[in-house]
């Protein structure tokens, strides 16, 4: 906003951090000015992380100097930090969820009647001011656990502004945000900086540098490559400083072909882990060769539905068919058998066994069937020849089919599961968010693979909070939110504005 | 502009306490006419009286075990620190006994088998947070190394002077039927009531209790703010020891007045099922504790009025097969807290 | 959850592989026989007489190696019932229990049974007592996978259920004549046979290892089973269905057990009496963690531990050191093993492999 106003509240030269085996940041130097937004963009994996993390005292840095509001520092561990005013709302939230908002927001800085015994009272006034004055608008006394994901993050900042923090770290504050959402909250971010405090904002989306930075630090591979103002910049050349090379940030493909309804859905319901309607009555149809992206802000019960459909969690009622076939109550081996694939939400979780190798994990949905076993006995053999053959086949970044998963960088191992999942024939395609926190390269890939399973005659489904991923792959786009598809809009109708509207629940005239 | 407003449920936990002393009251009066009608007034005093007394190690082994689990550790060894105790509380009593009077003797025995209690906490927090070892396993090096401690230098044939006696509370103590139940005491007993209060208290209402609840469900975010989880953990183990340490002392000094290889018989786990049963809360597992001691009493009595012509090893396979009935019906879904077992490596 | 790491070794064969994996093993026997000495010449007694007397009682003699494989062989199969449990992330630590059922329910059929020519009558009661053991694994196995109560707490409550159980029935419906409590003795029909100093228990034992070790790497079970261990969530999404799978492990968990304990019926004591080999489960443990959870590793671990509690009356009697040492040092050895960052630190780097086994998350199903 206001660089005239020049004063360095905050200072880095020459920051590295090293752990075993990777070079996290290299010789970084950083400066932030009083009242000033500053972007860190760059990929994931790029180290933005660390370099914030070592800005609030979590790590240590290997070499280089720190100095905040002209004062040199060592930071030894987040309070120092925030004894000097740095503040830290983390990309994912460390809020205790048992405890109210109050409890979490006061905590290691409790409020108290004396003796060590808390003043819960004082510290729910407390949170009740600061949540006026900034237009945050908490309850102190809620359940974390029970509070939507945008209002934990105002949570978070509230945690920062208790402490009195006028150097604001955000980690990839827009995640979890609509775009509406993510509206207000730059406008939270202006006022802020326009009280005199400052913004470091740590993203890779584009869009959001260009629309709120004052000024933008791109690193890449641990390396800051560049210091640049919006205005001589666009997102084109961002994205080349991000990547190294020159980014196609579209997929090319041909229009689609679309034949029989492979997946119908009919009015299905599904609670969620808490017992409530997370799926609250989902009427969908996807054909053979077309690709249905479903956006939405996580959290309006995407990640039940996609359950639902793979047989992972229970119906409460309603139905969906697979190639005509009502498939409501079956169990995933079957579904996995009538030719749907899957590529999960949580590759860790659900979609790769990290102690398992790469040899093994491609085998996780066919172990027991011809040629990898026979009966019982399992055919070592053949398993490692499929694996060369995926490995080789998908571009996977290996030293051998024999190393464990967890070795592998994020982008490799989603193409561990994608591999896996493009092995065999398939029908339907179901695929929730599946460039996620995976690199550039890896992204372009598997968006040419799924293209390529859609001209192959497959019906796919992409579930995805990356409005640009739900936009550049499909040809209809369906909006959830609250638990319903709201509307579903031909590709070419589908512009960012209707979307963000739908995905925040407004109706659009049409 | 689309802020979301936050309407918020009424927070059900006053409620739901409700429920459980509505049900706890139920359950009481039930007991009371069971006991009444079949064993008369002398013998519901026996078995009130014993229930008390038999939940105080139950109660003491819940609490190590919640203290630790809240924090992020699990116990697995409260029965060897009990045990490890007993034994040096013993070995404390006879030979302290010889050289000191009886009123000396027993408060420095008692204070001997905390100490041990605590040192053993210390030891499971060394493999646990420093060395990173299984927590499980740690348990159970600590439950067999008091094993076959205790066992091989236990010696037959030593006395002691005496044990812990009952303190009467004064006119209390006359109240017919109340009186000899719950105000005719040993000390540990009624220590052992204080502490629920106490650490009920202070687990939801001081600085410490906020700080343990939070190490023990996210500790990133007690990092976050500057709380060193590993720190804590490491005293809130040793303390978490000490009330194993106390029941140890309680089992040798108030209960049995000597010393048997093996006599803690599985109390230390059957703590943990009470402190599960009891959701991880000092005042539900005197709950669970209490209930549970009472289901024991009852049968030993039935076994003893010769009610019923069970075979010994019946009434003393019941406790047993209580705790897997229990956890069966009502501990198996419990959410502990949330990042127990769990190592902490914040760099 | 069980968690392993399996890194494929460059450089050497076999030799190597093995020499790297029992690096920490051994130099945690080392340590804990080094702690067990000093405990030994702070009670009085001499170690090294104490040592020398218990390698001449485990392995002095034709008699000795008999009573060390003898004693080797319950542990052999305490170690696979563990070590086969940890690859599904369940903890049993029933093994006792499981054993002192298939025990004593060899017995019966071993001596209430006649009629039967030996070829029927052994293995069908060593197969009686190995289902026996296995139905009592089960129990602990359906409560986790159907109200999700922990199996720490559940197999050692069993444990104590089944020592009650026994000794009704030693003492009451299956009691010998006379005032001992006990079964009467098996019938020549169903006795194991000794073959010189090997008993023929001990043969069983290792190829049940075997055959244990095949199950878990060779079959779709074991692949089945290992998934459900490292990542249940991934085991779901791969339609292994987790709850079978559950009781399943404990119900053979248990069959291992069961075995152990009929064959130290049916092979060793010929009849049921109380006092039968205590502390199983928690010896389990330690022989499943020295043999890094990897089930053909049992046999040289049982074999280590069988020879410590074989020649400990030998020590006893030689050096007046009373065998509850034994416990001790085995406590030691457990916590060696595990504590491998104490041990790693004093080995060379070249000898350590990258295994660590870690087990517990919490109580929650």
């Amino acid at each position: 906003m206001n660089q005239n106003n020049k004063e360095v509240v905050l200072e880095a030269q020459g920051l590295t951090k090293r752990f075993p085996g990777v070079l996290a940041n290299d010789n970084i130097n950083l400066v932030l000015h009083k009242g000033e937004i500053l972007a860190l963009l760059g990929e994931n994996g790029a180290g933005k992380s660390t370099l914030m993390n070592m800005l609030y005292g979590l790590y240590h840095p290997t070499e280089g100097e720190i100095w905040i509001k002209g004062e040199h520092v060592i930071l030894e561990d987040p309070s120092d930090a925030i004894a000097r005013g740095v503040g830290m709302v983390h990309q994912h939230f460390q809020l205790v969820p048992v405890m109210t908002v109050a409890e979490n927001v006061i905590l290691g800085d409790e409020i108290t009647r004396g003796g060590g015994v808390l003043n819960l009272k004082e510290a729910a006034n407390k949170v009740w001011e600061l949540s006026h004055q900034y237009g945050l608008d908490v309850d102190p006394t809620a359940m974390v656990e029970d509070l939507p994901v945008g209002t934990q993050q105002r949570v978070e900042i509230i945690k920062a502004l208790y402490r009195d923090a006028d150097i604001l770290i955000l980690d990839e504050p827009t995640a979890v945000l609509t775009p509406q959402e993510a509206e207000d909250l730059f406008r939270i971010m202006k006022d802020f900086t326009a009280r005199g405090s400052s913004i470091i904002f740590i993203t890779h989306k584009l869009k959001e540098v260009l629309a709120i930075a004052d000024t933008i630090g791109v690193l890449h591979r641990g390396r800051m490559v560049g210091t640049v103002t919006p205005e001589e910049s666009t997102q084109a050349s961002l994205a080349e400083m991000m990547v190294g090379r020159e980014v196609i940030l579209t997929v090319e493909k041909d229009p689609p072909h679309p034949k029989d309804v492979v997946l119908r859905i009919e009015n299905l319901q599904v609670k969620d882990d808490r017992g409530h309607l997370a799926v609250k009555g989902v009427d969908l149809e996807v054909r053979a060769g077309e690709i249905v992206g479903v956006a939405g802000v996580q959290g309006n019960g995407q990640r039940e539905l996609v359950e639902a459909l793979t047989g992972l969690r229970p119906v409460e009622s309603g139905s969906f068919s697979i190639s005509g076939q009502d498939s409501t109550h079956l169990k995933p081996r079957k579904i996995t058998e009538m030719g749907v694939a899957h590529i999960p939400e949580d590759r860790e979780k659900h979609g790769l066994v990290m102690a398992y190798s790469v040899a093994d994990n491609m085998v996780l949905n066919n172990y027991y069937v011809e040629p990898f076993a026979t009966r019982i006995i399992m055919h070592e053999d053949k398993i490692d020849e499929q694996a060369e053959r995926l490995v080789e086949e998908f571009d996977v970044r290996t030293p051998s089919v024999h190393t464990p998963a967890r070795n592998l960088s994020g982008g490799n191992k989603q193409k561990v599961i994608v591999a896996r999942e493009f092995s065999r024939p398939i029908t339907l395609l179901i695929a929730a968010q599946p460039t996620r926190g995976i690199d550039v390269g890896s992204i372009e890939f598997i968006h040419n693979q799924i293209v390529e399973q859609r001209d192959a005659g497959a019906a796919v489904l992409v579930v995805s909070a990356e409005l640009d991923e739900i936009m550049s792959l499909s040809d209809y786009v369906a909006v959830m939110f609250d638990g319903r598809v709201v509307d579903v809009l031909p590709r070419k109708d589908a512009t960012r504005e209707k979307l963000g509207l739908l995905m925040a629940g407004s109706e659009i005239e049409v | 502009m689309a802020t979301t407003t936050v309407v918020q449920e009424q927070n059900s936990g006053m409620s739901s306490r409700t429920k459980w002393l509505i049900a706890g009251g139920g359950i009481f009066i039930a007991a009371l006419a069971l006991n009444l009608y079949f064993f008369g007034a002398t013998g519901t005093t026996a078995v009130f009286a014993a229930t008390l007394r038999q939940s105080t190690p139950l109660i003491l082994g819940a609490m190590c075990g919640l203290i630790g689990e809240r924090s992020g550790v699990i116990n697995i060894g409260i029965e060897g620190q009990m045990l490890m105790a007993a034994f040096l509380a013993f070995l404390a009593n006879v030979y302290i006994g010889r050289v000191l009077p009886l009123g000396l003797t027993l408060p420095i025995a008692v204070l001997i088998g905390v100490a041990t209690g605590a040192l053993l906490g210390l030891f499971l927090a060394w493999m646990s947070v420093t060395l990173k070892m299984d927590q499980i396993i740690g348990g159970t090096v600590i439950n067999t190394l008091a094993l076959g401690l205790t066992s091989y230098f236990y010696v037959t044939g030593l006395t002691t002077q005496g044990k812990l006696q009952t303190i009467p509370l004064g006119p209390l103590a006359d109240i017919p039927f109340v009186g000899p139940i719950l105000f005719n005491n040993p000390p540990i007993t009624y220590l052992t009531i204080i502490l629920v209060f106490v650490l009920q208290f202070a687990l939801f209402r001081t600085v410490w209790g906020l700080r343990t609840r939070s190490i023990g469900e996210h500790p990133s975010a007690a990092d976050t703010v500057g709380i060193n989880v590993n720190r804590m953990r490491y005293l809130n183990v040793t303390l978490a020891g000490a009330f194993a340490g106390l029941a140890g002392a309680y089992l040798t000094l108030e209960a049995v007045g000597s010393f048997e290889r093996g006599m803690t018989n599985g109390r230390g786990f059957i703590a943990l099922a009470v402190m599960i049963f009891g959701r991880w809360t000092p005042i539900g597992a005197w709950g669970a504790a209490l209930l549970f001691a009472f289901f024991t009493a009852f049968a030993t009595q039935t076994q003893f009025t010769g009610l019923v012509s069970i075979p010994p090893q019946f009434v003393g396979m019941s406790p047993y097969v209580l705790t897997i009935v229990f956890l069966a019906l009502f501990g198996g879904r419990a959410r502990g807290p949330a990042a127990a077992g769990q190592v902490y490596d914040p760099e | 959850m069980t968690e392993e790491i399996q890194i494929d070794q460059e450089g050497g064969g076999i030799l190597n592989r093995i020499l790297r994996g029992a690096a920490v093993p051994v130099l945690s026997v080392f340590l804990a026989l080094l702690i067990g000495a000093f405990i030994i010449w702070l009670s009085g007694s001499n170690p090294i007489e104490a040592y020398v007397a218990l390698f001449k009682g485990a392995f002095g003699s034709s008699e000795a190696v008999e009573r060390t494989l003898e004693k080797a062989t319950p542990l052999i199969f305490g170690g696979l019932a563990v070590a086969f449990a940890f690859k599904a992330g369940l903890f049993n630590i029933g093994g006792q229990g499981q054993l002192l059922i298939g025990a004593i329910v060899a017995a019966y059929i071993g001596f209430a049974v006649k009629g039967l020519p030996f070829i029927i009558h052994m293995p069908l009661a060593l197969l009686a007592g190995s289902l026996a053991g296995a139905a009592y694994g089960a129990i602990a196995g359906f409560l986790k996978a159907y109200t999700g109560a922990h199996e720490v707490i559940t197999t050692i409550m069993l444990n104590f259920v089944a020592i009650n159980l026994t000794d009704y029935l030693s003492n009451g419906p299956w009691k010998d004549e006379g005032i001992l409590a006990r079964t009467p003795k098996i019938l020549e029909t169903a006795a194991i046979p000794k073959w010189g100093f090997l008993p023929a228990g001990f043969l069983i034992a290792c190829l049940m290892a075997f055959l244990t070790w095949y199950l878990l790497y060779r079959t779709t079970w074991g692949y089945a089973i290992r998934t459900t261990g490292l990542n249940a969530n991934a085991a779901l999404y791969a339609g292994i269905q987790v709850a079978q799978i559950i009781v399943l492990t404990m119900a053979f968990s248990g069959f291992l057990a069961g075995m152990g304990g009929a064959i130290e019926t049916l092979g060793v004591v010929g009849r049921y009496q109380p006092g039968f080999n205590v502390g199983l489960g928690f010896d389990g443990i330690t022989i499943a963690l020295l043999a890094k959870t990897n089930p053909l590793g049992t046999i040289p671990a049982a074999i280590l531990i069988g020879a410590m509690q074989a020649g400990s009356s030998q020590m006893q009697f030689d050096a007046g050191v009373r065998f509850q040492i034994i416990d001790i040092i085995q406590g030691l050895i457990l916590f060696f093993v595990s504590a491998d960052v104490i041990v790693r630190k004093i080995l060379p780097a070249q000898l350590v492999d990258e295994e660590q086994v870690t087990l517990s998350t919490g109580w929650g199903s």
